[in-house]
């Protein structure tokens, strides 16, 4: 069970989060121009590193706010939170 | 008029059973007005409505206020950064919150059918609590003026921690199963 410290209510266990996926995927400025490609890679392509991992999180049975964290998926550490719209922080 | 039933209505002789010993009481808060308000916290609406509630929202997350007695008490719970909520005896009058923001950007709704209210005091409320909630429900860091959403063995409830106990916000849905759980926990604190 990880202990998630969300930026709103401090740290709750995991059991109340949602992942969310690989964080700062942006949408396409135009859609509508991108090749199946193009799109395909939008969708379903994302970063698999072993290290410091940006993702998304929902505080899904506290706050329910989206939020971003930085893991380590190698060791599950949480370098650190940030709320949606900061910027992400450097890994310590 | 129709019948009213609240959630937890059949649980009322069990609950009262379990409170006999004195360390605990359990009862269900039947039918409290309770209103979720979502506005940008420093937007003049805000002012606003904290002015028709009698305080301001508090802005700090896990944090709640109350105001208020008898009939106009009030306790606003912080839910999120732009969202909160109103629990208040029956009958409380919603539209002085919807004329405090006006026409302006946010919502004030009554949501009282969606949760209905446990209160669980008593010297041994914190033990009974603390058998299926992870959070730390020691008053020197959850006391009056706290509040959180979080889960109860395994259900999603709010808390709001009183002087001599909490009340607890459990979905209407939930409330059989919460009060069957409670009264499993508290066997052993039941003379
Ligand atoms: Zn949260």
């Amino acid at each position: 069970m990880l202990l998630i410290p969300c930026p709103w209510c401090g740290p709750r266990e995991e059991a109340e989060f949602h992942y969310g996926g690989q964080a700062h995927v942006a949408y396409p400025e135009d859609p509508a121009a991108l090749s199946d490609e193009e799109w395909a890679r939008y969708l379903f392509f994302r970063d698999n590193p072993k290290g410091v991992f940006a993702e998304r999180w929902s505080h899904s049975a506290g706050c329910r706010r989206w939020f971003n964290a930085l893991r380590d998926t190698a060791t599950n550490q949480i370098h650190g939170v940030y709320r949606v719209g900061e910027p992400r922080p450097v890994a310590s | 008029m129709a019948e009213r039933r609240s959630p937890a209505a059949a649980y009322a002789g069990r609950f009262e059973a379990a409170s006999r010993g004195g360390a605990l009481r359990l009862a269900e808060l039947p039918f409290l007005t309770q209103i979720d308000v979502r506005v940008d916290p420093s937007s003049p609406a805000a002012g606003d409505i904290g002015d028709a509630l009698g305080v301001p929202l508090p802005v700090e997350p896990g944090t709640a206020v109350r105001a208020g007695s008898g009939a106009d008490e009030v306790t606003v719970a912080w839910l999120g950064p732009d969202e909160w909520l109103v629990v208040a005896p029956e009958g409380h009058r919603v539209e002085l919150l919807r004329k405090g923001l006006g026409d302006r950007h946010g919502s004030i709704v009554d949501v009282s059918a969606q949760r209905t209210a446990l209160l669980v005091t008593g010297p041994r409320a914190r033990d009974l609590l603390a058998h299926g909630c992870a959070l730390d429900l020691h008053p020197a860091v959850f006391g009056p003026g706290a509040c959180a959403q979080t889960t109860l063995a395994r259900a999603q409830v709010v808390l709001i921690p009183r002087e001599d106990g909490f009340l607890l916000l459990v979905r209407s849905s939930f409330a059989a199963y919460l009060a069957e759980w409670l009264l499993d926990a508290a066997a052993e604190y039941v003379a």
